[in-house]
């Protein structure tokens, strides 16, 4: 069982009051763009055996989604973050850093 | 390889039993294949099994990171079923539970097939809706399946409470012919044969990189040492996304735990298989007298072989109530497995786009049942480098061209 904290609202809960929305930070493509990118934006996707930056909606709160930094390999959380930002933010960086020595930052 | 037969146990009872092969042997890997493929689970195996019948092709290695079906395959809750509502899907599943029907009599092993019967409950009124069209796609397919109403669904399970309250039974989606198989079985008499084909089953070898050369491949780097191919396929399930970045490309698959757990052995109870996908929960009772029971899969990336709790619950809850007697029952076991979800719920049989590699995977949460079926396929789209008509449907193009095989719809949640 995960324990998430929503940066909207402050509340720390279970995970069954959330709910997962998948990789975050994708580049979104949309129309015009080229069959490649579309299909990569849409489908594509990173499944990393480690560190994994993902959306969450707080679905039973306060209703809004946020970012999570995680490990797939242990369900360690190493932080939680507002949704509003193109790449995870410096201290959560440096949190995982601190945990996993080996990571190779953000990609 | 010794036949396995009535005869072999008389004799080998006259005898203390002490002249039985091994069944398959444990070789070290040599420096060069035709074909290399990643992965011992049921897939894997049966590509192996079905290069080297159908097409002769025999200078092959199988390459297991841990031990022989110790991934999926031997950790679901086996039931086998066609009952899908899109063609394609229809043919390969249909083709793997015809092919599982004589598989213990094609592999010399017995494999428990048990065509004791599947039926899917239809709990809401969309879901009656849902299971009579599958039902008549499934006759216009050839796969023999038939609707019926509560009452005759209360004849075949007794111990059913249809009366809900939460969740009635409406009626069911029944496939006579479907039903379950020992797990550990199918991935041993494929391992058997394919180990009498002269083939090499390497347990124990992780493959950490693959190699090419002009957009080809040319070899695998593993635990064992470096060993070249002139063909590769990646049948890993839920590792097919790590597998994928070592060779450089992206999968459309997430990989997420899915739960299940056997409970104390009782008297015989069921004799049915029961599919509850509303409420998530499925039921049937193995020779050994365990409730086996499978349950919804988590939502989140996930590697660790442990699914979460709630679905646990969720899925108790929703056979209680179905149930009722299980609620007295303790359980034995609880585990979890990784599963390789794909957007439209239909796995990939494909090339990729490193030359001469190929991929099988995306069977998520119900790919036991396909396994002949899935080999079959795979097995000519690596011999002749381009997909067969069971394959075809299933290449990872569909998601560039929009051309889903969408299964989400038709089950809401495989098995
Ligand atoms: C709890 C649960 C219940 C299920 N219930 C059903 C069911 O009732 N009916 C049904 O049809 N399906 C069911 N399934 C799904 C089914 O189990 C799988 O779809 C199927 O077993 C996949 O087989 P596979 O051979 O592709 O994968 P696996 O059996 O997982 O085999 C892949 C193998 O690849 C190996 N591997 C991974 N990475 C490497 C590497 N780097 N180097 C070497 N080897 C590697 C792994 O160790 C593993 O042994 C269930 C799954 C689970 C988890
Ligand atoms: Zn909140």
């Amino acid at each position: 069982m995960l324990l998430l904290t929503c940066p909207c609202c402050g509340v720390t809960a279970e995970e069954t009051e959330f709910h997962n929305a998948g990789e975050a930070h994708l580049k979104r493509y949309g129309p015009g763009s080229d069959d490649a990118d579309y299909e990569a934006y849409m489908f594509a996707r990173k499944n990393p055996r480690g560190v994994h930056f993902e959306r969450w909606r707080h679905a039973f709160g306060c209703g809004k989604f946020f970012h999570a930094a995680r490990c797939t390999m242990t369900l360690e959380v190493f932080g939680t973050y507002s949704a509003q930002t193109l790449a995870p933010p410096a201290e959560i960086a440096a949190k995982i850093k601190a945990r996993r020595p080996e990571w190779e930052g953000y990609k | 390889m010794r036949r396995y037969s009535v005869f072999a146990i008389a004799r080998e009872a006259m005898r203390q039993h002490n002249g039985w092969d091994r069944a398959w042997a444990s070789p070290e890997p040599k420096s060069h294949y035709d074909v290399i493929i990643v992965g011992a689970g049921g897939h894997g195996l049966a590509t192996a099994y079905y290069l080297g019948k159908n097409f002769g092709i025999k200078n092959v290695a199988i390459i297991e990171k841990g031990w022989l079906g110790g991934g999926n395959t031997g950790r679901n809750t086996t039931i086998i079923r066609s009952n899908y509502l899109q063609d394609p899907s229809a043919a390969i599943y249909e083709k793997a539970r015809s092919l599982y029907e004589t598989l213990s009599q094609d592999l010399n092993y017995n494999i428990m097939f048990s065509p004791r019967g599947v039926m899917m409950l239809a709990q809401t009124e969309s879901e009656i809706r849902g299971y009579r069209r599958t039902e008549y796609a499934n006759t216009l397919q050839g796969v023999e399946t038939r609707f019926i109403g509560p009452n005759e669904v209360k004849r075949l399970v007794p111990i059913m409470n249809i009366h809900g309250p939460r969740y009635p039974v409406l009626g069911a989606l029944w496939q006579p012919r479907a039903g379950t198989a020992r797990h550990d079985a199918v991935a041993w008499g494929y391992a058997r044969a394919c180990s009498d084909m002269g083939m090499d089953v390497i347990q124990n070898c992780e493959v950490t990189g693959i190699e090419s050369v002009g957009g080809q491949v040319s070899a695998v780097v593993t635990t064992k040492g470096t060993i070249g191919t002139k063909k590769l396929a990646m049948v890993v399930a839920g590792h097919s996304g790590h597998l994928a970045n070592m060779a450089g490309f992206r999968l459309p698959v997430e990989s997420v735990a899915l739960q299940a757990m056997v409970s104390e052995p009782i008297k015989p109870a069921i004799d049915v298989v029961v599919m509850a996908n509303t409420v998530h929960g499925y039921l049937s009772q193995s020779d050994k007298g365990e409730m086996v029971i499978g349950g919804g899969a988590d939502h989140f990336n996930n590697y660790t072989q442990r699914g979460s709790w709630m679905h646990i619950e969720e899925t108790t809850r929703a056979l209680v109530e179905t149930f009722p007697m299980l609620s007295r029952l303790k359980m034995l076991r609880q585990w979890g497995g990784i599963v390789d979800m794909t957007g439209d719920r239909s796995p990939i049989i494909s090339k990729t786009p490193l030359g001469n590699t190929f991929i099988n995977c995306g069977w998520g949460t119900g790919g036991f049942k396909s396994i002949p079926g899935s080999g079959w396929a795979m097995a000519e789209l690596v011999a002749k480098g381009e997909p067969g008509p069971l394959a075809q449907a299933f290449s990872l193009d569909r998601f560039r061209e929009g051309r889903f095989i969408d299964e989400s719809v038709a089950a809401g949640v495989a098995h």
